[in-house]
């Protein structure tokens, strides 16, 4: 039995071992390094090597040091089995080395004994190349984005995988694709709109929806769970539905081409959440302290002002933010009522550049970049609010 | 009194619920309700404009002693199509001037130019001329003239409330729209855009449910495809994919894995061989899931996570003490647990997907084998210009949607008991 889960151990963690250096060899060929040739095999036989020779010393040589001069004897091989590649390359590989031998510390040719430890090792490998892997697919095409915002045109060309960045340019050449939008595709304005759009959306809704949430939470009346209930359903309605009759009235009314028109429609559609989201935050409110302000003599207005909105601003600032992520983001109507781009927001003004194939695509991106940048910020920063609001299970996309 | 009170409490609910209600009526239910009226309509994208009458007035002087000015207003129909009714004319001058000969329709009250002009056809165009001279020979000052619009009004059908009915819009839906091939497409769409992120999301979530460092950053990290822009992400993965100089393209031919770069958002189908069975597979369609499930499996992910941290860490232990296998733990523990958030998310994201436009809009354009029904309302209603077959299309998504929607709500019911 050992000798089978000694052989499953080798294997699992060499081939983990050549999959994290294949990714760093792809980053590595991104930043300009002339590789052809992905060396699997070699590397997965040393690294085989590595793996049985860090069981075999066992317990017999001080950690630090056993995984310090492992990792610098694989680093040597990997050099003279690879193609020519620079110090910093090496050095990478090293690094990698040092964190995959640390990682096999808990494995010993004692721990190999266990029950289902073929098991677990597949396990434990698993996890460690999951994370790896969706960390690469996921953040690959971020870096894409932004790297391609800072080349040009005619070096793209030349060699489409070379992404490193010549920071001995001066940041105005560095930065030009940014300075282009700005200036010729005036895209100050389009983030003014947007923004504005955005923001206005935020106010109107919640105007709208902390009234309607507070009645549905609290008050009684007839036809209270008729609207509850078609809150969710009127959600799951797809904006395409809507598109070609609000477009055709739209355009009788002369609201196309208006960032009213656009605020209005927004915020009927994000209204069915946020009154989903805020009815459920306001039921968990202690009714007690409401009747308190009846006592005093408070009206309905008193009691949302006084009671109602400085109890729930945690809810309140999650709805706020979901439907800033959601205008901001949103793209189909602005594609449908927008078409002078005197009134586009940034999605549409994207689309529009994307339009012309003469394009370059590093404005593309820098647009991209524009664009994802403020949302990425928000989502990091309130990541704790959003994360608890999108498991409430309301958000649409 | 307590009858009172309920009364107020009413009162207070519908004003506090009605502005909301009746926004949402307006934007969201109204135009399902129209769809339903346009689908049946033969109309087009160029016949939503009212007609309206036009007049564009160009002052011209016309003797030496600029007491006398000649006015001409090019007079038109808006519209190619509608013919407008009743067309009525006014236009004010100054103090003092009044028109020379003028035209039989119109009459001079009290310093107004007023003209009946009947009916006007489609396309009707008429230059209209006017002589105005100054009762004291005194010089007109054009510019005061000119400053001056005049008022047109006209009774016009408009063509969206008429009463004519067809059934036409259906049949192309049904007969000329290779309708089997477009709904099939979306079936494939959703259903392995669905699976797909679902088994995605279980994976990511079992990992970082596991106790590793930085968990919170990964969780975060895996949420940014489903919170970014849309339109940034699927540009960047147009990039990234393009034949000629996408690096993806590049990477693969550099590293020798393929000899021929793959045009994998224009290419209809690939021809692939496995152990001997050669078939065929629909190349950009699968891209564009892969797309979807990248997009879209952060929310399976999120959910499915919250429902492992809240299953009780005894569960394990008494598995452990029993000598269950990981893969046991998994099976008998684990999915049991998540089998009732999993059902949900995949009828939500079903739904969901099935109604997805923009990245497929983005990606393709609908070309290339990835037209579904969703793109397919923008095709007719603003491609091909023909509303009534857009809003047709519409009715047969909102159709399903509703079977969709009966399904789900009777299983999520039994669930509901079951959990």
């Amino acid at each position: 039995m050992k000798y089978k889960s000694l052989a499953i151990f080798l294997i699992i963690s060499s081939f983990f071992l050549t999959c994290i250096l294949s990714i760093w060899k792809i980053m590595s060929t991104l930043q300009g390094l002339n590789f052809t040739n992905l060396n699997i095999t070699p590397v997965f036989l040393i690294g085989i090597l590595l793996s049985l020779a860090f069981v075999l010393i066992g317990n017999k040589m001080n950690h630090l040091i056993k995984i310090f001069s492992l990792s610098l004897i694989f680093s040597i091989l990997y050099f003279y089995l690879n193609e020519t590649s620079p110090y910093w390359y090496i050095f990478g590989v090293f690094l990698i080395t040092l964190f995959f031998t640390n990682k096999l510390k808990k494995y010993s040719l004692q721990s190999l004994k266990e029950d289902f430890i073929s098991e677990k090792i597949i396990f434990d490998f698993i996890t460690l190349f999951g994370i790896v892997f969706f960390a690469f697919v996921i953040l690959f095409p971020f870096y894409i984005m932004l790297v391609t915002s800072f080349k040009t045109q005619i070096a793209l060309l030349v060699n489409p995988l070379d992404f490193s960045l010549d920071f001995t340019k001066s940041l105005t050449e560095l930065f030009k694709s940014y300075f282009v939008i700005f200036e010729t595709y005036n895209f100050g304005r389009y983030i003014l709109i947007s923004s504005a759009v955005s923001i206005g959306t935020v106010i109107v809704t919640l105007l709208f929806a902390i009234p309607a949430a507070y009645a549905v939470a609290r008050l009684n009346f007839f036809g209270k769970n008729f609207l509850s209930n078609s809150i969710l359903i009127i959600y799951m309605f797809p904006a395409i539905v809507l598109v070609i009759p609000l477009y055709t009235v739209f355009s009788q009314l002369g609201l196309r081409n208006s960032i009213f028109g656009l605020l209005i429609v927004y915020t009927a559609t994000t209204l069915p959440v946020a009154i989903y989201m805020l009815q459920g935050y306001f039921k968990s409110i202690p009714k007690e302290i409401e009747d308190a302000g009846i006592m005093d003599g408070q009206n309905w207005f008193g009691i949302i002002l006084k009671i109602i909105i400085p109890l729930s601003l945690p809810a309140i600032a999650s709805v706020a933010l979901y439907v800033f992520m959601i205008a901001w983001n949103e793209f189909l109507f602005s594609l449908m009522f927008l078409d002078s781009p005197k009134s586009f927001t940034l999605s549409r003004a994207i689309q529009y550049l994307s339009g012309d194939a003469e394009t370059p695509r590093q404005y593309l991106m820098a647009g991209s970049v524009i664009v994802t940048v403020p949302v990425l910020l928000i989502f990091i920063y309130f990541e704790k609010y959003l994360v608890s609001g999108l498991t409430s299970g309301s958000v649409k996309g | 009194m307590s009858d009172s009170l309920s009364k107020l409490e009413k009162r207070t609910a519908y004003t506090l619920v009605l502005p909301a209600v009746l926004l949402v009526f307006a934007i969201v239910l109204f135009p399902i309700f129209a769809n339903v009226w346009i689908s049946f309509k033969d109309i087009e994208l160029k016949d939503i404009r009212i007609p309206e009458p036009r007049a564009k007035k160009i002052v011209k002087s016309i003797s030496e002693n600029q007491s006398e000015l000649k006015i001409i207003y090019k007079l038109r129909n808006s519209s190619l199509i509608q013919e407008i009714r009743n067309v009525q004319f006014q236009d004010k001058f100054p103090t003092n001037i009044s028109p020379v000969n003028l035209d039989s329709r119109c009459n001079f009250q009290s310093k107004k130019v007023v003209c009946d002009f009947g009916n006007w056809q489609a396309k009707y165009r008429e230059n209209f001329e006017i002589t105005i001279q100054n009762n004291n020979g005194e010089i007109i000052n054009k510019k005061i003239i000119k400053s001056q619009k005049p008022i047109l009004s006209g009774k016009a059908n408009n063509p969206l409330l008429t009463t004519n009915f067809t059934l036409e819009n259906f049949k192309k839906v049904f007969y000329e729209n290779n309708f089997v091939e477009l709904l099939l497409t979306t079936f494939y769409f959703t259903f392995f855009g669905t699976v797909g992120a679902i088994i995605f999301g279980i994976l990511a979530a079992q990992l970082v449910n596991q106790n590793i460092q930085g968990r919170t950053y990964m969780r975060g990290i895996l949420l940014f495809p489903y919170v970014g822009p849309v339109v940034a992400l699927a540009y960047t993965w147009t990039l990234l994919l393009d034949p000629n100089s996408g690096t993806l393209n590049a990477l693969l031919v550099n590293f020798n894995i393929i000899e021929q770069p793959i045009n994998l958002l224009g290419q209809k189908y690939i021809t692939m061989s496995i152990l001997g069975f050669e078939f065929k597979l629909r190349l950009a369609l699968t891209t564009v899931i892969f797309f979807e499930i990248w997009r879209y499996f952060p929310l399976a992910f999120l959910f499915i996570l919250a429902r492992l941290q809240a299953i009780p860490q005894s569960l394990y232990e008494a598995a452990e003490v029993d000598g269950a296998s990981p893969i046991q733990k998994f099976i008998h523990i684990t999915l049991p647990q998540i089998t009732a958030i999993i059902s949900i998310l995949f009828m939500i994201r079903f739904i969901w997907n099935f109604n997805k436009f923009e990245d497929i809009f983005l990606l393709t354009g609908g070309a290339s084998g990835t037209r579904t029904l969703p793109i397919n309302v923008y095709q007719q209603g603003f491609a091909v210009s023909d509303i009534g077959m857009g809003s047709a299309v519409s009715i047969v998504i909102v159709m399903l949607l509703l079977s969709f929607m009966v399904i789900y709500f009777r299983l999520i019911g039994k669930r509901a008991n079951e959990v």
